[in-house]
C-alpha cells in the first residue's frame, strides 16, 4: 500500500526531470558533466600552450606518473601508511569526542563546568594547535596521531552532545511514564535518539581526520605518507606528482564519504518511512 | 479528619478506586500566577469510564499529568487504591494525544518497552506483546517502524503499549484528537471494546463532546479560568450507544449547553418549533 504511492510520488518527482534532462537517457551521469568539460578544457589548456607545462602538465602525464609511482616507487606504502595514521588518529579522537559528548549531554553538572571551555576551544583554528603539539609530542608520528585526533575530536563531540540534548522533551516524560531507571533510559531513548547526531559526527570526523592527515604530513616532520610525497614534489619540481597526491586526497576522501554515508542508511534504517 | 475516620475510611467495604480530594494546582506564568486546578474533588469506581471534556485551559490534561505522577507539586491529595500517588507507576499507563512511539524501534519493540521494568521471561513478554498487538488488530505490523504506519496505525499501538502492562487505570489524554473522523469512530468503538473486555478503569479527556457521551459512563464537565469541575452527569447504562437514539442527543445537546455551545441545539430546536406554529395559526 506505502509502496506503491511512494512509487506513484517518485514518477511524480522524477518526471520534470526528464523534460529537462540534457542526455534524456542517462540522466544519472549528470554530475559528470562539468568536470568532463573542465578536464577537457585543462587538457585542451595543456597541449595547446596556453599554459605552462611546468605548472599544469597533461593529464596523461599525471597517469603516467601514477602508473610508475605505483609500479616502481612505493606509493602504496605511502598509501598505507597514510591511512593508518588517519584511521588512528580518528579512532582515537571520535572516541574520546563521541565519549565526552554523552557524557556532556546525560550530566547537567559535566555540562555545566565543561561547556565553557569547549566553546572556546571551537573558536581555535585547529592549525593554532601545531607549534604546541610538536614542542608538546614531537614533529614525529606521536604529534601527528594526537593533530589528528584532535581534529577528529571536535566534529565528534559537538554532534553527540547535541544528539542527547536534542532528545524531545515528550521522550523524557514517557521515559518518566514507564519508570525506566538511568541504564534503561540510555538504551532504549538516549543512545538511539542520539544515534543520528553520533553519526553526523563520526562522519565529519572521518572527513576532518582525512584532511588533517595530510596536513600534519606537510606541517610536522617529514614521513613516509602522501604528505611526504607531496613534499618531495614540491622540492623537486614534479607537478605531475603534486596533481596525482591531491587527486588521490579527494578520491579517498570520496571513498570515505560513501563509507560513512552507506553505514549511516544501513544503521538508520528507521528514519526511511 | 479524626483518626477514627480514618481508620474507618481504609478499611471501608469499598473504595473508590481512585479519589481525587479538593485538588488545586497553579502554574507560575511569567510571573503571573495561573490557577489551573481549583478544588477539584472527584471518585472513579473500579471499572468505570469517566470522560472529561472541556474548553482548553480547563486543566483536563493538568489533572491527568498529577494523576500518573508526573507532578506532585499540588495541594489536596489523589489516592489511588487508598495511598497517595507520588511517582509515576507502572499502575497506571497513558495514550497521548500523540503517540510518542519511538521511531527507531519496531512496533513489537515500541509495545515491549513497556514490559522493562517488569519481571518475566523474555518469551512471556514477547508473548504479552503479541496478544496486545493482536487485540489492536496490528500483529502483521509487528516489525514495521513507526514511520511507516498510518496516525490511526500508530495511535493503536500506542494503546497497545498503554495496555500490556495491565494497568488498574487507563488515561486517555485525547487520543484521537489528531486523528481523521472516520478512523476517529473506528478507535472510539475500538476502544469501547478492548476497555469493557478487560473490566478496566479509564478516564478519557476529550474534546469532542459525542466521543465523550459514546465512550463515558459519566461526563464530567470542566470550566476554564480556574479550572474546575462544573458539574457530573452520568450516562444512563440503558441508553444504548446509538448516536442517533434520541436519548444520546438530548444528553450530548446538554452537555454541549454546559459547556456553553448550545447554538447548534438552539437551531435544531427552533427548527422543530416551526412546524408547530404554523399548526397553531
Amino acid at each position: 500500500m506505502t509502496s506503491s504511492v511512494m512509487d506513484v510520488r517518485n514518477e511524480l518527482v522524477r518526471a520534470p526531470d526528464r523534460k529537462l534532462a540534457v542526455a534524456p537517457s542517462t540522466p544519472r551521469l549528470r554530475p559528470l558533466i562539468v568536470p568532463i568539460i573542465l578536464l577537457a578544457l585543462w587538457e585542451i589548456a595543456a597541449h595547446t600552450g596556453l599554459a605552462d607545462p611546468r605548472f599544469l602538465p597533461t593529464l596523461e602525464a599525471i597517469a603516467v606518473r601514477g602508473v610508475k609511482e605505483f609500479a616502481e616507487d612505493g606509493l602504496t606504502s605511502d598509501l598505507t601508511a597514510s591511512l593508518a595514521r588517519d584511521l588512528l588518529g580518528f579512532v582515537v579522537g571520535a572516541s574520546v569526542g563521541v565519549a565526552l559528548g554523552l557524557a556532556l549531554g546525560f550530566s547537567r553538572l559535566l555540562e555545566r563546568l565543561l561547556s565553557p571551555l569547549l566553546l572556546a576551544h571551537r573558536q581555535i583554528a585547529l592549525f593554532a594547535w601545531v607549534p604546541l603539539i610538536s614542542m608538546w609530542f614531537g614533529g614525529g608520528e606521536a604529534g601527528k596521531l594526537v593533530f589528528i585526533a584532535l581534529a577528529a575530536f571536535q566534529p565528534a563531540l559537538t554532534n553527540t552532545w547535541q544528539g542527547v540534548a536534542g532528545i524531545p522533551k515528550i521522550y523524557r516524560e514517557l521515559s518518566r511514564v514507564l519508570t525506566y531507571d538511568g541504564w534503561d533510559f540510555a538504551v532504549v531513548i538516549a543512545l538511539p535518539g542520539a544515534l543520528p547526531g553520533i553519526f553526523t559526527g563520526l562522519h565529519a570526523a572521518l572527513i576532518y581526520a582525512w584532511t588533517s592527515t595530510v596536513g600534519a604530513e606537510l606541517l610536522l616532520d617529514i614521513a613516509p605518507g602522501i604528505g611526504g610525497r607531496m613534499n618531495e614534489g614540491q622540492h623537486l619540481f614534479h607537478i605531475d606528482l603534486l596533481f596525482l597526491c591531491v587527486f588521490l586526497l579527494g578520491l579517498i576522501g570520496m571513498v570515505f564519504n560513501l563509507i560513512a554515508g552507506a553505514a549511516e542508511r544501513r544503521l538508520l534504517r528507521w528514519r526511511r518511512s | 479528619m479524626s483518626s477514627l475516620a480514618q481508620t474507618f475510611d481504609s478499611d471501608a467495604v469499598k473504595h473508590p478506586l481512585l479519589r481525587i480530594q479538593d485538588v488545586s494546582k497553579a502554574f507560575i506564568v511569567s510571573d503571573r500566577r495561573v490557577q489551573a486546578l481549583s478544588h477539584v474533588d472527584l471518585d472513579v469506581e473500579q471499572g468505570e469510564f469517566v470522560s472529561i471534556v472541556g474548553a482548553s485551559g480547563c486543566g483536563k490534561s493538568t489533572l491527568l499529568r498529577l494523576i500518573l505522577g508526573l507532578d506532585t507539586d499540588y495541594e489536596g491529595a489523589i489516592r489511588l487504591e487508598g495511598r497517595r500517588i507520588e511517582r509515576p507507576g507502572l499502575d497506571r499507563s497513558i495514550v497521548f494525544q500523540e503517540h510518542r512511539l519511538l521511531p527507531w524501534l519496531t512496533v513489537e519493540a515500541n509495545v515491549g518497552a513497556a514490559l522493562r521494568q517488569i519481571k518475566g521471561s523474555g518469551a512471556e513478554k514477547r508473548a504479552r506483546v503479541e496478544a496486545q498487538l493482536h487485540l489492536v488488530g496490528l500483529q502483521s505490523f509487528a516489525k514495521a517502524y513507526p514511520a511507516q504506519l498510518s496516525g490511526g496505525m500508530a495511535q493503536r499501538v500506542a494503546i497497545a503499549r498503554a495496555l500490556v502492562t495491565n494497568p488498574k487505570f487507563l488515561l486517555l489524554d485525547e487520543p484521537l484528537g489528531a486523528l481523521d473522523a472516520l478512523t476517529r469512530l473506528r478507535l472510539q468503538d475500538e476502544l469501547l471494546r478492548i476497555v469493557r473486555n478487560r473490566g478496566a478503569t479509564a478516564i478519557l479527556v476529550t474534546h469532542d463532546v459525542d466521543e465523550a457521551v459514546y465512550l463515558g459512563d459519566r461526563i464530567v464537565i470542566m470550566s476554564p479560568h480556574p479550572g474546575r469541575i462544573a458539574s457530573v452527569l452520568p450516562v444512563p447504562k440503558e441508553m444504548s450507544r446509538d448516536r442517533s437514539d434520541p436519548a444520546f442527543l438530548r444528553l450530548r445537546d446538554d452537555v454541549l449547553t454546559r459547556l456553553g455551545v448550545n447554538k447548534a441545539a438552539a437551531v435544531y430546536d427552533r427548527l422543530l418549533e416551526i412546524p408547530n406554529e404554523q399548526r397553531v395559526h
